[in-house]
């Protein structure tokens, strides 16, 4: 494998030290969020440039070797495990906010300027970028377009799709493509919105340009205390069903709730079934209707509420939300975070299925999630160190992404599929579908060099899985070979 | 292939038994008659109420897809709703109006079509949004799921009815505007929205400049502002929320003359007088980006200027990054610019090989 003369043309591509490639130094770039998922990369190049981007595609391209894009490694479902006979394009020096146009209200960003610096280089307007994934402080913006990645606040403002406007990308056929701009239409397809959230399995983002908003002059957060999961459930439809968009609705069950408080003393009831936090923001006056009527709601539902008085409770209430991961290394020594979507109405239902799931598999499950979206996150704690309990958790995983597929949902909502959830892939796709896909990836990668099996399993792997559905007897395509 | 999965995309149950067998028997009609197409090399044009036909017709032999029609699923306390491709636009708005709720994209209804003012999977093809697309969001963003036939003969499905969903490549947006060169959209999931409490629409006298001015000025803070249209010597503003929300933003506005709301629906549809009284010549579309100026009083500009209408062919002279739309008269050349539109033709063969759909529209 190590082919010398290919490390000398990218190395030439590249800054001095932009190319590493000894087995100390790429070391750190082994593994992503996914810590369990690890693989040595043959090099690693460090970009400084779209142009040293491209040169190192051309390489890539003439020498046959994969490439896999990384930002800031803090993705959780692996898309940026490394391979052992490829490149690992990191774009983490690539960090430079380009341009902030107060008259278009857009930011023109590198990728690998990270997600919380976008609001804070724009705050002194009054302006910021809405998407905040829970990793604002390190994920790169290149990141979060590869992986359409959302946050706590995508229920008013959308997910990364909704806030870029334009994006420059390298193809490994040596194109730069240049998709949408400053404008809010494009003529012909959108392959702005495609390029979104497709992994890395398409082309490089070497710039993207995102839409800024005002900030909301005024928030406000209630917490409301339920004795009863489905009633919990029930008020955040109820909350929708009034036509009430709030910033942020966020739940956790009491496992999730204890571990908070321990950890960070938030002054959540540590009795209670499942706590609702409700975040309100806008002007003045709408929130301020919206405030009340909302408390109506939750109160009606038979909640115990409480509206932080000032803005030091209100950031405590937020504290114990986003504390609630860390918090989880205090009850087991290792967690398992799941990503599945489903519709709203059947949170109370799906919640109380993992609960049995979680007794069969002896293994016990928190949850703390976007309950607005309907996006769960369910953490799976488990010992690595027991014999067993991480093959456990795996497949108390997989069922509860089975799960979430049969309530009508999906089996990631903002982490990605990465190599996480390919086989879970199988269950959600029918061959043919998963087949649309590998062409509309063959449209702008036909060799197969970008992030190759990542993201759409093959054929063969779900297959082997036994996933793939047979209808009325016939495999579809016949003519090809599965095993 | 494309199996039903009953439990994997909502069918209430009483909605299965009313419509059921019907419903399914027209859809592996349309997958039959595209499977067909694509045998006997005969391309095929989708049709539901050509309502849109002055955008450039499909082509290929004629596939109606009315007699594929019906609300599949509609849940208000999700802000979802599940429709099929031939269904009339008329009558999605109507039921979710019913129950408080808007199509956030609002599409246009053109008067001239055959048989309604057009179609769910028409609307979601052609891409068309109303006033409130900067702060509501178009079509795409609206988008959760679709079932399509592509030019393979292929039921598939993306996407879904949840909110966040990044399983596979986000091809539920890219039928959005597609006007199916990818698939013959056979049911689309897309977002809802509340409406608000309260709508109020205000007049302002003043040039293009002006209106201009106002509208960036405005665009940096906080406001409940869902349109803007300029017209005539006078910019017309929406605001929307509480009661409360909406006055206390016509004060710091000095938003002084209330006017009719009538004007929001007349120019999204092309009812307005504006577009009827030059009815008989050509009418062009300019979408501008944010950082760009297209300010004439002859035209009518709203989106915050990003989107202007002129009755006339389109101008020779565009602001960087603008382009032209051709709504009636000749029409300009293929859309996308270099290397981009060579990827949209790969993508296009990726959906359908053959060409059997819709040769007419170019890409």
């Amino acid at each position: 494998m190590p082919k010398p003369h290919v490390l000398r043309r990218l190395a030439a591509c590249l800054s001095p030290g932009g190319l590493i490639t000894d087995a100390h130094a790429v070391r750190p770039f082994e593994t992503d969020g996914l810590t369990a998922i690890r693989e040595r990369p043959w090099a690693v190049a460090l970009p400084e440039t779209a142009g040293q981007v491209r040169a190192v595609l051309g390489v890539c391209r003439d020498e046959g070797v994969p490439v896999v894009t990384r930002g800031a490694g803090t993705g959780l479902s692996g898309g940026a495990r490394p391979r052992r006979d490829g490149v690992l394009l990191t774009l983490s020096k690539m960090r430079r906010v380009k341009e902030v146009d107060l008259d278009a209200c857009t930011a023109t960003l590198e990728p690998g300027v990270t997600n919380l610096a976008i609001s804070e280089a724009v705050r002194e307007h009054g302006l910021h970028y809405a998407p905040d994934p829970s990793s604002q402080i390190a994920c790169s913006i290149g990141g979060n377009v590869a992986e359409n990645a959302g946050g706590v606040h995508c229920l008013k403002y959308g997910l990364t799709v909704h806030n870029v406007l334009g994006l420059r990308v390298q193809t490994i056929a040596g194109d730069e493509l240049v998709l949408g701009g400053k404008g809010l239409e494009q003529p012909g397809l959108d392959l702005l919105a495609v390029m979104i959230g497709s992994e890395g399995m398409l082309g490089v983002i070497t710039e993207v340009t995102v839409k800024l908003l005002p900030l909301p002059p005024v928030k406000r957060v209630l917490l409301a205390a339920f004795g009863d999961l489905q009633a919990a459930g029930d008020a955040v439809s109820a909350i929708i069903a009034a036509g009430i968009v709030p910033a942020g609705l966020e739940m956790m069950d009491n496992p999730a709730i204890r571990a908070a408080e321990d950890f960070a003393a938030a002054g959540y009831p540590r009795d209670a079934t499942a706590v609702l936090l409700c975040e309100l923001d806008g002007p003045k006056a709408q929130v301020e209707t919206d405030t009340e009527r909302v408390r109506q709601l939750l109160e009606t539902g038979g909640a115990a509420v409480r509206v932080a008085r000032d803005e030091a409770e209100r950031e405590r209430l937020w504290k114990g939300r986003k504390s609630a991961f860390p918090a989880m290394g205090r009850l087991a020594p290792d967690y398992y975070c799941m990503d599945g979507t489903i519709p709203r109405s059947a949170l109370a239902q799906v919640l109380g299925d993992i609960a049995e799931l979680s007794a069969e598999h002896g293994l016990r499950v928190a949850n703390v999630f976007h309950a607005g979206d309907g996006n769960l996150h369910p953490l799976i704690l488990f010992d690595a160190n027991e014999p067993g309990e991480a093959d456990r958790a795996r497949a108390l995983g997989d069922a509860i992404l089975r799960l979430c597929v049969r309530a009508g949902g999906t089996v990631t909502g903002e982490h990605g599929v990465g190599v996480e959830k390919l086989d879970a892939m199988c269950e959600q796709f029918s061959a043919a579908e998963l087949d649309q896909f590998h062409r509309l990836k063959a449209a702008f990668d036909p060799r197969g060099l970008m992030n190759p099996g990542k993201a759409v399993p093959s054929l063969a792997r779900c297959s082997e899985l036994g996933g793939m559905r047979v209808h009325a007897g016939k495999l579809p395509f016949p003519h090809l070979e599965r095993f | 292939m494309g199996e039903p999965r009953g439990d994997a995309w909502p069918r209430p149950d009483g909605l299965r038994l009313a419509v059921g067998t019907l419903a399914v028997d027209e859809a592996e009609a349309l997958r039959a008659a595209v499977a067909e197409a694509r045998r006997i090399r005969r391309p095929l044009g989708m049709v539901g109420h050509a309502s849109k036909a002055f955008l450039g017709g499909p082509g290929g032999e004629p596939l109606s897809t009315l007699g594929h029609r019906g609300i599949v699923d509609y849940r208000p306390e999700e802000l979802t709703l599940t429709a099929r491709a031939g269904t009339p636009l008329a009558e999605v708005a109507h039921a979710v109006a019913e129950n408080g709720q808007i199509l956030p994209f609002d599409p246009p209804r053109f008067a001239g079509g055959v048989g309604g003012e057009g179609t769910f999977g028409g609307a979601i093809a052609c891409g068309l949004a109303g006033p409130a697309r900067p702060w509501r969001g178009g079509v795409r963003d609206a988008m959760l799921g679709v079932e399509i036939v592509n030019g393979l003969g292929e039921r598939l499905r993306f996407g879904g009815t949840v909110m966040k969903n990044v399983a596979g490549y986000d091809v539920s947006r890219l039928m959005a505007g597609a006007r199916g060169t990818l698939g013959l959209i056979l049911s689309a999931s897309v977002r809802l929205q509340p409406a608000p409490a309260v709508e109020k629409t205000y007049r302002l006298e003043c040039d293009a400049e002006q209106a201009d001015a106002n509208c960036r000025r405005w665009a940096r803070l906080p406001l409940p502002i869902t349109g803007t249209c300029f017209l005539a010597g006078a910019l017309r503003v929406r605001l929307s929320g509480s009661s409360q929300a909406v006055a206390v933003a016509r004060a710091e506005m000095a938003l002084a003359t209330e006017d009719d709301p009538a004007v929001w629906e007349e120019v999204r549809d092309h009812r307005h007088a504006f577009f009827l009284e030059s009815a008989a010549g050509p009418l062009t579309r300019v979408s501008v980006p944010r950082n760009r100026r297209f300010l004439r009083e002859d035209a009518l500009i709203e989106w915050n200027g990003c989107q202007a209408w002129l009755s006339e062919s389109p101008p020779d002279e565009l602001p960087e990054g603008a382009f032209a739309t051709v709504f009636r008269g000749e029409p300009v050349g293929a859309a996308g610019a270099g290397n981009t539109a060579d990827y949209a033709r790969r993508l296009r063969r990726a959906f359908d090989p053959d060409g059997v759909l819709n040769p007419g529209i170019a890409s």
